[in-house]
């Protein structure tokens, strides 16, 4: 079939007028910040002293540093590597240095990065930078944090830090491909305060939302790496490191509705409490981050989460009431013997007999979520690499694991694994070993 | 408000385990079995074996059971916190059974508390032990570098050297250990690590009673920058002047040597090393330089 040539003409300009009019638009919404008047910077009349204090403290509330510090360089200075499914992305430097760091920005420029996701030359961040969060942080905040930052030692590792879009693959490290994810994924906005809430419930919601951006690990990515929302905490996979934040709303995972604030602020506090141990990722948040928070803080924090928990439980008992678990045809004896030997052997000796551990020293393994969990990958990672809990000013001593990686096999490590969720009550499906050979496999010893 | 609450800082950290004492079937079966036994054998009725016999059966029923046997057994000592130590290294720290885990029991504790730093601040690498020290204080890791420094066990005998080792290998290694090589601007081992080459307190180690492959790993590690030291690095500037068959010949001449009696490590340097050499981990070796 043959089109008039006039067709063709006709054709070619409604694609152009399309592909313009969506371009134009991305480019508009990527660039709010030019039409938008800046907040005015609030906190002039405060002291200096007064502001860097507030500022250093955000600065920990937000876990900067953890991931703007490569291991035995600097603090702040930036080069930590970040490997997600699209290619790797170093952070970057944040210390007063000239050259390298923030020593050129001022606070609107702070402001720009925290609340548009914008670097100081108008280059668009990646969203490794979690600035679906950071946005949410007020502008009296942000200034704080930046006088605190422009106190800092200004240092530069001597390998300089590679650009996203030199270490990201084709095409995600371009401009355009960052532009059309900021288009479908994030908008600047702020906190708004819930008035049906308490000032303590929206001080947490502000820290859990926004500085301390939970659900950048407590939600599960999409296939283009977005989060559901900042407020969506149901649990997620964390693909490349092999971890698996769980779901703080249900009660089968954290199970935070029935736990008092206070044992939830502890957790964060100490790193672990009788019910639960903060482990892998999580540790290092307690580690560098929550460990430092202030006590109305953390409180703050545990009211909020507990509030949406209990909401959630609510919801779903409602909802799933009746409904029976599916069970499947179960481990083999074979499985099952396995298992109680490798227990037998290696975990009795500090776990107990019945799984009941030892109090303040090692976790009970009966009744316990993080075992139960139907991702199976946390209790792969303890068992194959072990480990201490933090150490932290109410835990400064803690007792700790060994790394099974080169004495039990993948089959031994899922047989006591699928053991200790089929004993003392338990009914939590299956591991596999594949399931553990892919985490040895990855991440070796 | 916090604090108050904290299980984790009560003194009392025993066991408390609730569990009734119900002998398990095969606890009743072992402990009738064995009184049956004492009745039989004695063959004498007489009132006193008859009410012993009662009580054998009573003990044995507590022996086997097993709460009771577990129960004690959790100690809160340093012991019992570095058991993810032990586990490769050896138990009380005496070496792991191949030749990868080294002795940490009785090696100078600042040489110790130096490679728990350097696994964190990624100058060694070894995802294992990072992960361990990873979340531990600097506080709680000088506990644990002075508590495997503080024990005290016997050497085992150096291995004997292999046959295919040739005379001329060991007696290179024992020219550079004991004497260096001053064409090549090369100390001698015994420079820094002590006369006795067991170290100096307290951040050098000692050189014997460690295997050939550990030696081996290390001195390779050293050479392609792989295992650094806190700067001025002056281990790697050692090992850079020096050739692979040297470093062979140095760990096998070394892996050799039988510990001396007093394994003790020296208590400073004789001679205070000479300008240029400084080395980061162990200022003291040097007269005060800037």
């Amino acid at each position: 079939m043959k089109f008039p040539t006039h067709f063709w003409r006709y054709f070619a300009i409604l694609w152009i007028t399309v592909l313009g009019v969506l371009g134009a638009a991305i480019w508009l919404d990527n660039h709010r910040d030019l039409f938008a008047t800046q907040p005015p910077v609030s906190v002039k009349a405060l002291p200096e002293k007064i502001l860097i204090d507030r500022g250093q403290e955000l600065l920990l509330l937000g876990n900067c540093m953890a991931c703007h510090t490569e291991r035995g360089q600097a603090a702040g200075a930036g080069g930590r590597a970040f490997e997600t499914p699209f290619g790797k992305v170093y952070s970057n430097n944040i210390t007063p240095d000239a050259q390298h760091g923030l020593g050129t920005w001022n606070a609107n420029d702070f402001w720009r990065a925290l609340h548009h996701g914008k670097s100081k030359d108008g280059r668009l961040l990646t969203p490794v930078f979690p600035y679906q969060h950071t946005t949410l942080i007020a502008r009296e905040d942000s200034d704080a944090m930046f006088a605190a930052l422009k106190t800092w030692t200004p240092a530069a590792n001597p390998k300089s830090i590679a650009k996203p879009s030199a270490t990201l693959d084709w095409p995600y490290g371009t401009p355009l491909a960052i532009a059309v994810w900021r288009s479908l994924f994030f908008t600047p906005g702020v906190y708004v305060s819930d008035p049906q809430q308490s000032k303590e419930w929206n001080r947490g919601a502000y820290l859990a939302q926004g500085l301390g951006h939970c659900a950048a690990c407590h939600s599960e990515r999409n296939d283009w790496g977005a989060i559901a929302a900042v407020n969506d905490f149901s649990g997620g996979r964390m693909p490349l490191i092999n971890w698996y934040a769980p779901s703080l709303t249900s009660l089968k995972e954290t199970g935070l509705a029935q736990q008092t604030t206070q044992d939830i602020a502890r957790l964060l506090q100490s790193g672990r409490t009788d019910q639960a141990s903060a482990m892998g990722p999580m540790a290092e948040v307690v580690q560098h981050s929550t460990q430092h928070w202030r006590n109305e803080d953390l409180l703050a924090v545990a009211t909020y989460l507990k509030d949406l928990a209990q909401k959630e439980s609510q919801r779903t008992s409602s909802a799933s009431a009746g409904q029976q678990n599916q069970t499947g045809a179960g481990p083999t004896a074979k499985v099952l013997s396995l298992g109680a030997k490798t227990y037998d052997d290696h975990c009795v000796q500090c776990h107990q007999s019945q799984g009941q551990g030892v109090p303040g020293a090692y976790p009970a393994l009966a009744n316990n979520r993080a075992v139960l969990l139907s991702d199976p990958t946390n209790l792969v990672q303890s068992v194959l690499y072990g480990g201490y809990p933090v150490a932290t000013p109410l835990n400064p001593r803690p007792f700790g694991m060994p790394p099974y990686i080169l004495t039990l096999d993948d089959r031994e490590i899922a047989a006591v694994l699928t053991h200790l969720r089929t004993q003392w009550g338990h009914q939590a499906p299956e591991v596999t070993p594949l399931q553990v050979n892919r985490i040895r496999a990855l991440q070796g010893p | 408000m916090l604090e108050s609450q904290n299980p984790i800082l009560s003194p009392e950290l025993r066991i408390k385990d609730d569990r009734p004492l119900i002998p398990t079937p095969k606890a009743c079966f072992w402990a009738i079995f064995f009184s049956m036994h004492l009745k039989t054998s004695f063959a004498v009725h007489t009132k006193l074996i008859r009410g012993l016999s009662w009580f054998f059966t009573f003990f044995f029923v507590l022996l086997t059971q097993p709460a009771f046997s577990q129960g004690v057994t959790f100690k809160d000592n340093m012991a019992e916190r570095t058991r993810a130590c032990t586990a490769c290294h050896g138990e009380q720290g005496k070496a792991g059974p191949d030749g990868y885990y080294p002795r940490l029991a009785g090696k100078p504790s600042g040489y110790l508390f130096n490679q728990l730093k350097n696994f964190q601040e990624g100058r060694r690498h070894y995802n294992l032990m990072t992960r361990l020290v990873d979340p531990l204080s600097d506080a709680y890791l000088l506990e644990m570098a002075d508590y495997f420094a503080n024990l005290k066990l016997p050497y085992p005998p150096a291995a004997r050297p292999s046959e295919r080792v040739s005379q001329r290998i060991l007696l290179a290694g024992k020219k550079l250990a004991l004497e260096g090589d001053s064409t090549r601007n090369v100390p001698a081992c015994s420079t820094c690590h002590g006369a006795q080459l067991t170290g100096i307190q307290p951040n050098v180690p000692g050189l014997l009673g460690l295997p050939l492959d550990y030696l081996n790993a290390q001195l390779g590690a050293w050479q392609t920058h792989q295992r650094k030291a806190a700067a001025p690095d002056c281990m790697s500037d050692i090992v850079q002047g020096l050739t692979s068959e040297d470093l062979v010949a140095v760990s096998t001449w070394l892996s050799t040597q039988n510990v001396p009696l007093n394994a003790a490590p020296a208590k400073q340097i004789s001679v205070p090393l000479k300008a240029p050499w400084r080395c980061g981990s162990a200022p003291e070796l040097s007269k005060a330089q800037p």
